[in-house]
């Protein structure tokens, strides 16, 4: 292509370093505010050179028991994680490689339980989790985030086995594999990198969510996006404390978030996008 | 394979799916149509359409109904033209691109609760927020945004969250253009407009679509951010159907009506949902 004038690309590097800074400043603010005291954080005009220190990390470790929330996040999303992909693969297997007529709505119907607004069966859910003894238990919100992410978990398998050839299946076959060593030796070694970045986005997608850990958990499997809730009623100076605690619970997923971008295109849209 | 032992595959993911969905869905219904309230014990007689009569005639169910359509609009609008103007500027190579990029996406992995207290706090706090200040620096009168403008705060916040979403989808895509296609119509003389308007658009039409739809589904039931922030007001400036649904069940205890309101929120969703699947299905073949 043509190259551009060098007056249109400084333009354009100007006005994407504008935006992109804006676009990042609260993230940035929130984690400066983390490393002030309170005093400084509610500072006006705004401070960006400070003394940083560390105290906000663990005075909110002693208000909350912040560990015992982080524990709850790690434990339900990656429990989940784990389930959520032991019932999807099998499935996304059978469906990618012995398809029927019949497949595609299957998947489309899978599909269309993500749809359903939470809202809409919150009553229900809230009901059965109290009269099964689940309400506020980490078991119960890793039953629902299993249940929430399983058809984007179905989908993706299912389109990571798509794209694997053929012939080596059958291949393996004419050597007279069985189904187990089939999947041994051919599937999960060449799915892998499937199987991580599904893993990941359910990670990342479990522990963001927020609808249903502040409906379904107190004090007891709370994970730290109910934690940071509890910050909504103010007491007194709080903006450092509540800076560190939510910049430790963003921190993890944002990391991993960048890491699996291409996979949250494809599992957000249901594949529609590429 | 034969057939049993690929139904038996699926059968764990068929089974437990089915399950979440109709187990809750059948019960909303049932539980619609009854006289059920947490704080009275005794029978649950059937009402018939009681308590959708209940939950349309709310004084807060028409503001909740525009609140939400103001709410889902709104945030579709900013996100997917910004999302554009954004993905079309950053499309083509310049310094800092690769960290550009991860600053714009980061919002999205933000979740809900930390993203409404960071805006809610440290931004548009009228005293000591960024914003006040700002309207200091321009000696301009500070905003009290929540008490004064409570939906277009959670409109600001939702957006922020979800612009880093139209914006990933439509890079994705337009790096799935075909370059070679648009370098020949270069050649011929084509200019930057007509070039535009005759490919990249129509290419983003299907991502564009989707995006709409998406965030359809998923802001429709907009909750933590309400929660954290506004709680539903003042009055009912900031309620949605999903709040007011919470409202009536969690607050009011009155699950009959909550579940009516529950009922007309999955039959709006399902609405977009019918125009999404078509799409997606014709993906598939």
């Amino acid at each position: 292509m043509r190259s551009e004038s060098l007056l249109a690309l400084s333009l354009r590097t100007l006005f994407a370093w504008f935006f992109g800074l804006i676009i990042f400043f609260p993230l940035f603010w929130m984690i400066l505010t983390a490393f002030k005291t309170e005093l400084q954080a509610i500072a006006i005009p705004p401070l960006l050179f400070f003394e940083p220190t560390l105290e906000n990390f663990s005075i909110v470790q002693e208000r909350s028991d912040y560990l015992k929330y982080a524990m709850n996040s790690l434990i339900t999303s990656v429990g989940s994680t784990i389930l959520a992909l032991v019932i999807a693969i099998p499935a996304a297997y059978a469906m990618a490689f012995y398809p029927r007529k019949r497949t595609p709505d299957i998947l489309l119907w899978m599909l269309s339980t993500k749809m359903l607004p939470a809202v809409g069966v919150l009553v229900p859910v809230y009901l059965l989790f109290r009269d099964t003894g689940l309400l506020d238990s980490r078991t119960g919100l890793i039953i629902i985030f299993t249940l929430i992410n399983l058809p984007i978990a179905v989908w993706m398998m299912y389109s990571y086995f798509k794209d694997i050839p053929r012939n080596i299946l059958e291949a393996c076959r004419m050597d007279g594999g069985s189904l187990l060593s089939e999947i041994r030796h051919v599937l999960i070694p060449l799915n892998m990198g499937g199987i991580a970045s599904t893993a990941l986005l359910v990670i990342v997608l479990s522990w963001n969510e927020a609808f249903w850990s502040l409906h379904l958990t107190s004090a007891n499997a709370g994970t730290l996006a109910a934690l940071i809730a509890s910050y909504s009623s103010p007491e007194g100076l709080f903006w450092a404390k509540l800076s560190a605690a939510s910049a430790l619970a963003v921190a993890p997923v944002v990391v991993l978030g960048w890491f699996c971008q291409r996979q949250l295109v494809q599992g957000l849209t249901f594949g529609a996008v590429k | 394979m034969n057939n049993t032992l690929r139904r038996l595959l699926m059968a764990p993911a068929v089974g437990s799916l089915l399950i979440w969905m109709l187990v809750p869905l059948a019960m909303t219904i049932y539980f619609s149509l009854i006289r059920y309230n947490l704080l009275y014990s005794g029978e649950h007689p059937f009402i018939g359409l009681l308590n959708y009569e209940f939950f349309f005639t709310d004084d807060a169910f028409w503001p909740a109904v525009q609140n939400t359509l103001i709410l889902v609009f709104s945030v579709i609008g900013i996100t997917v033209t910004a999302g554009l103007l954004l993905a079309l500027l950053i499309n083509q190579p310049f310094p800092g691109r690769g960290v550009v990029r991860v600053m714009m996406i980061a919002p999205f992995f933000v979740m809900a609760t930390v993203n409404a207290l960071l805006w809610k706090n440290m931004m548009l706090n009228p005293i000591n927020g960024i914003s006040a200040w700002l309207a200091g620096v321009f000696e301009a009168q500070p905003i009290d945004w929540l008490a004064d403008f409570p939906l277009l705060t959670v409109i600001i916040m939702v957006s922020w969250q979800w612009l880093p979403f139209a914006l990933l989808i439509f890079i994705t895509s337009l790096q799935s253009l075909d370059q070679e296609q648009l370098e020949a119509a270069q050649m011929d003389g084509a200019g930057k407009f007509t070039l535009f308007k005759s490919f990249t658009l129509p290419h983003l039409a299907r991502p564009i679509a989707i995006v709409v739809m998406i965030e359809m589904i998923f802001h429709l039931s907009i909750f933590a951010e309400i929660f954290t922030t506004t709680g539903g007001g003042p009055g009912n400036d900031s309620t949605n159907l999903a709040f007011l649904i919470f409202r009536q069940s969690l607050m009011q205890y009155d699950v009959g009506v909550a579940s009516a309101g529950g009922v007309f929120a999955i039959i709006l969703a399902n609405i977009v949902a019918i125009f999404l699947l078509r799409m997606i299905g014709k993906n598939l073949t």
